[in-house]
Formats: C-alpha cells, sequence, structure tokens
C-alpha cells in the first residue's frame, strides 16, 4: 500500500473542506477501497474518514424516507420501514456479500464500490481498460462467464456488483451529494455511467463531491416487492443475474411497475422498456414474457456469458409471475 | 487508544496497518488469522462493539476508541468459552485455522438474531423473531469458510450451544 495521510471529518464542511485535496479519497466501511489499496490499483495520498457523518434513517414529510451515507447496510436492511415499504431494499441488501461486510460497508461506499472484474484486479498480468485506458480489455477473449450484457462497449464488459444498487434503481432513489460548490442531488439510474470509452469513468461525481444520503420516495406499490438473486453459491457470490420488482395490480391488469436488473451491465439496469410494455398489461405469463424479451434484446453477448440471456429473461418472467400471485 | 479486549491499546501511527495486522503483528495476539486478506474467507473476524467484522479489511485506525473483542478475549485454555467447548466436542474443526473466525462470527451473529436482523433466507421479512433453524444458521455463516468441510460439525456446534431447538 503506498502512504497516506487518514484524517476523520468532524462534520459535512470539514469532509469538503478536506476533500478538495488532491488524490484524495472519502473512506467509508473500506471494504472495496482498503482492498484495491493493498492490491495497488487505487493509491490515494489521503484518506478522509466519513463514516461519522449521518446515519440516520428518517421519514420525510412527503412519507419517502432519507438514509444517510454513512449508514452501514445491516442498518437499513433491519430497518423496520425499510422491511415494511420497500422490502425490495432489505431482501438485495441481505443478498450481497456477507454479514461481516454488511456490518462494515456504508451506503454511500455500497454505491462507490468499482465496476470490477479479475483482470481489473490482475495489475500484473493482464491489460483494463478500467486500470490504465487504452490498454485493452483481456476479459473480451477471456474468462468473461460472468461478465455484462447489456450497455457494453469495446471497452470494458465488467458489471456493477451491488445488490443494494439495483433495488435502488427500481424504488426511483434519488443521491443527495454535496461538493465545494455546493448541493446537487441527481436519480440513482443517472450516478453511474456506462463503460462507453472511458471505463474508468464510473460516476457522475466531480472531484471532491461527496454523497450525503439517499431519499427514498414515497411508493405505495413498493410494498409489494421482492429481489431475486441468481448466482453460483448459494450465497456469497456475486449475481450472474438479479431482478428487483415491483408490482401494482388492479383487476388483473398491471397499473403499474418497477423493474430493474443486476448482474448484467456495467451499472444498475432499469428495465423501463418491459416497465412501459407491462404498464396496464394483463398480469399474465405471455406478457411478462413479451416484456422481458424486449427488454433482452439489445443484448450483446460473448460467447461464455450468452447464457445470461435467456438466465435474465427467464428471471423476470419468475419473479413477476411470483408477485402477481395473489397473497404476495 | 483502542481497546482490546478491555484493555486500552495506542493505535498504531502508520495508518496503512489493517486491523488484522494490528492485533496480530504488534501486540501479539495471533488468534485472529490471516486466511485470504482480501475479505472473502472470514478467518480474520473479530468483534467490534458486539458486531462482527472483518479485521484484514479494516485499518486500525478506524477503530480508535472502539472495543475490540479477539477470540483470546472470549475463552482461555483454562476457561473455554461454551462455544469453543462445543466444537471440540461436535468436531468443528480439522486442522483449525478458520475456528477463531468462526467462534467470533458466531457470536456476532447469535447478537444479530437476538435484535430481529432478517436474512436472506428469512422468509417473512416483515417478522420481528427469527427463529433460528440451520437453514438460517448456514446462511448466515456463509462468511467463514472451512477448507476443512467441518461445516456439520460447526453448525452442530452453534446450534448447540445458542439455540433450544433447532428445527430441520
Amino acid at each position: 500500500m503506498t502512504p497516506f495521510v487518514y484524517s476523520r471529518a468532524a462534520d459535512l464542511a470539514d469532509a469538503i473542506r478536506q476533500g478538495a485535496g488532491e488524490h484524495t479519497r472519502y473512506l467509508g466501511g473500506g471494504t472495496n477501497l482498503v482492498d484495491l489499496m493493498r492490491e495497488g490499483i487505487e493509491r490515494p495520498s489521503a484518506l478522509v474518514d466519513v463514516t461519522g457523518l449521518s446515519a440516520d434513517i428518517v421519514e420525510l414529510l412527503t412519507g419517502g424516507l432519507l438514509i444517510g451515507s454513512a449508514a452501514r447496510n445491516t442498518a437499513v436492511a433491519e430497518h423496520r420501514l425499510i422491511r415494511t415499504r420497500y422490502p425490495m431494499l432489505s431482501r438485495a441488501i441481505l443478498a450481497g456479500a456477507s454479514a461481516q461486510i454488511r456490518n462494515m460497508a456504508t451506503v454511500g461506499g455500497n454505491l462507490l464500490q468499482r465496476t470490477r472484474c479479475v483482470y481489473f484486479y490482475d495489475d500484473e498480468g493482464s491489460r483494463c481498460n478500467k486500470r490504465q485506458p487504452g490498454q485493452g480489455c483481456d476479459a473480451v477473449d477471456g474468462f468473461h462467464r460472468n461478465h455484462a450484457i447489456l450497455g457494453t462497449s469495446s471497452h470494458c464488459i465488467a458489471t456493477h456488483p451491488s445488490d443494494m444498487c439495483v433495488a435502488l434503481a427500481a424504488l426511483g432513489a434519488v443521491v443527495h451529494l454535496t461538493g465545494g460548490s455546493g448541493e446537487r442531488s441527481i436519480p440513482l439510474t443517472e450516478f453511474h455511467r456506462l463503460p462507453s470509452d472511458r471505463p474508468d469513468l464510473e460516476t457522475v461525481l466531480q472531484p471532491g463531491e461527496l454523497i450525503t444520503a439517499i431519499e427514498l420516495p414515497p411508493l405505495p406499490l413498493a410494498a409489494r416487492s421482492t429481489y431475486r438473486k441468481v448466482r453460483d453459491r448459494a450465497s456469497y457470490a456475486f449475481a450472474l443475474v438479479s431482478v428487483a420488482a415491483s408490482l401494482e395490480l388492479e383487476d388483473g391488469r398491471i397499473r403499474d411497475i418497477r423493474l430493474a436488473l443486476g448482474g448484467v451491465a456495467h451499472k444498475p439496469w432499469r428495465a423501463w422498456k418491459a416497465e412501459a410494455m407491462l404498464r396496464d398489461a394483463p398480469a399474465m405469463r405471455a406478457a411478462f414474457e413479451d416484456a422481458a424479451h424486449a427488454e433482452l434484446a439489445d443484448a450483446k453477448p460473448l460467447q461464455a456469458n450468452a447464457f445470461k440471456v435467456e438466465l435474465a429473461r427467464r428471471t423476470i418472467t419468475a419473479v413477476l409471475a411470483e408477485l402477481s400471485e395473489p397473497g404476495t | 487508544m483502542i481497546i482490546v479486549n478491555g484493555a486500552e491499546v495506542p493505535l498504531p501511527e502508520d495508518p496503512r496497518v489493517s486491523l488484522l495486522d494490528f492485533l496480530r503483528e504488534h501486540i501479539g495476539l495471533t488468534g485472529s488469522k490471516k486466511g485470504c486478506n482480501q475479505g472473502a474467507c472470514g478467518a480474520c473476524t473479530v468483534l467490534v462493539d458486539h458486531q462482527r467484522i472483518l479485521s484484514c479489511l479494516a485499518l486500525a485506525v478506524q477503530y480508535e476508541g472502539r472495543e475490540i473483542t479477539t477470540i483470546e478475549g472470549l475463552g482461555t485454555a483454562d476457561a473455554l468459552h461454551p462455544l469453543q467447548q462445543a466444537f471440540i466436542e461436535h468436531d468443528g474443526f480439522q486442522c483449525g485455522y478458520c475456528t477463531p473466525g468462526q467462534i467470533c462470527s458466531a457470536i456476532g451473529m447469535v447478537e444479530e438474531v437476538r435484535r430481529g436482523v432478517p436474512s436472506h433466507v428469512t422468509r417473512d421479512i416483515e417478522a420481528d423473531a427469527v427463529e433460528l433453524t440451520r437453514d438460517e444458521l448456514r446462511e448466515r455463516m456463509s462468511g467463514n469458510l472451512c477448507r476443512c468441510g467441518a461445516y456439520n460439525g460447526i453448525v452442530e456446534a452453534i446450534a448447540g450451544t445458542f439455540v433450544e431447538q433447532v428445527s430441520e
């Protein structure tokens, strides 16, 4: 690990002041950043520990919830209002990582974990455009069974590994940011970037900008929601494909729907196309299949991850069928 | 300062020192083990203010003023923690390398269950109380690998210590 200066932010203003320094990174639970620093892939010269900033989860007058970015993943998953109003979010968090890591990881840090693959980690043996722009990507002709099928570019096919962010994308969460020039808020679906020709740029964060909170809008249909993760092991593995979904039904028709996919793209993938097709459609298997088919129509899989296209279609269909059964 | 097993200890000057290296190399508590050193195996699990974390992914300086409990703080050779005794009785290990992490993790896990934290396999996510079935126990302990494959004994040791009646 290259040497760095460690300091703790006393408050938000102090964090922003310290975070303006060159090669300075904010530190949450450290579960991804510390690991990447040890591997020599991240080399900040200063870390500003922001785990002492707001970790509160508060109900807003709108009926939504505001989650302080220092809240630990476990604290969000176990929160009474999140379990009852946004169960897909609790389920998504609980499907991710291990209990120890969920106890450490903050919400802000979860958003900012690197979109990554094994070639990104292999600093000495592999080419990676994310590590070194323009170098080339060894995953395209290598082991890419776990890699992306949607929104890919020839420069990068890594996936964003967060489960939590898939649920946040489906729920229409808003990311609150503070930087040297003030505050702004952006939808989570616009926070992460697709790789294009700059896979090293993963979010729209400006230098020195800090995530202060995640806002969940009031969304009554989210009470009927779930998250399903398909992976190689029963537990503690990244998703091959995951689905966050919520349905509002009326007389056998879909009045409203939220749908997002994980494990398929460089960012959490909101299934806008499928949602538009299913809004006001009959809640029937054939409609789910058609919508899933349309959402995956632009998939560009490679040899070893082509199975994900069919897996994603089937998982979307199965989750929506499950949610449309009475009593769920 | 940081509090390790009840004793105040000065923090390392170099912020690069992980909590695991601090425990093992700086203050001689070698019970916590370095398996993968990248957050994948759970051998380095310790308790911070009664919550289980991975000490290999933690910088020691981040935990100033916090209470750390390692396997050395749970039991001694002369006075074993009941869970240590149960690991012996149920053959919860072969080589023993993952055992300190397994035991710290299980103690943190039981605290989570008492608090009502649901898991990936909890059917009713809204329920206040969690029944610690063997499925729940396996899922909640999935962050601790045992390459000898002593999982059945580990599950029995934890169930025997913390669960009066574990349903299948």
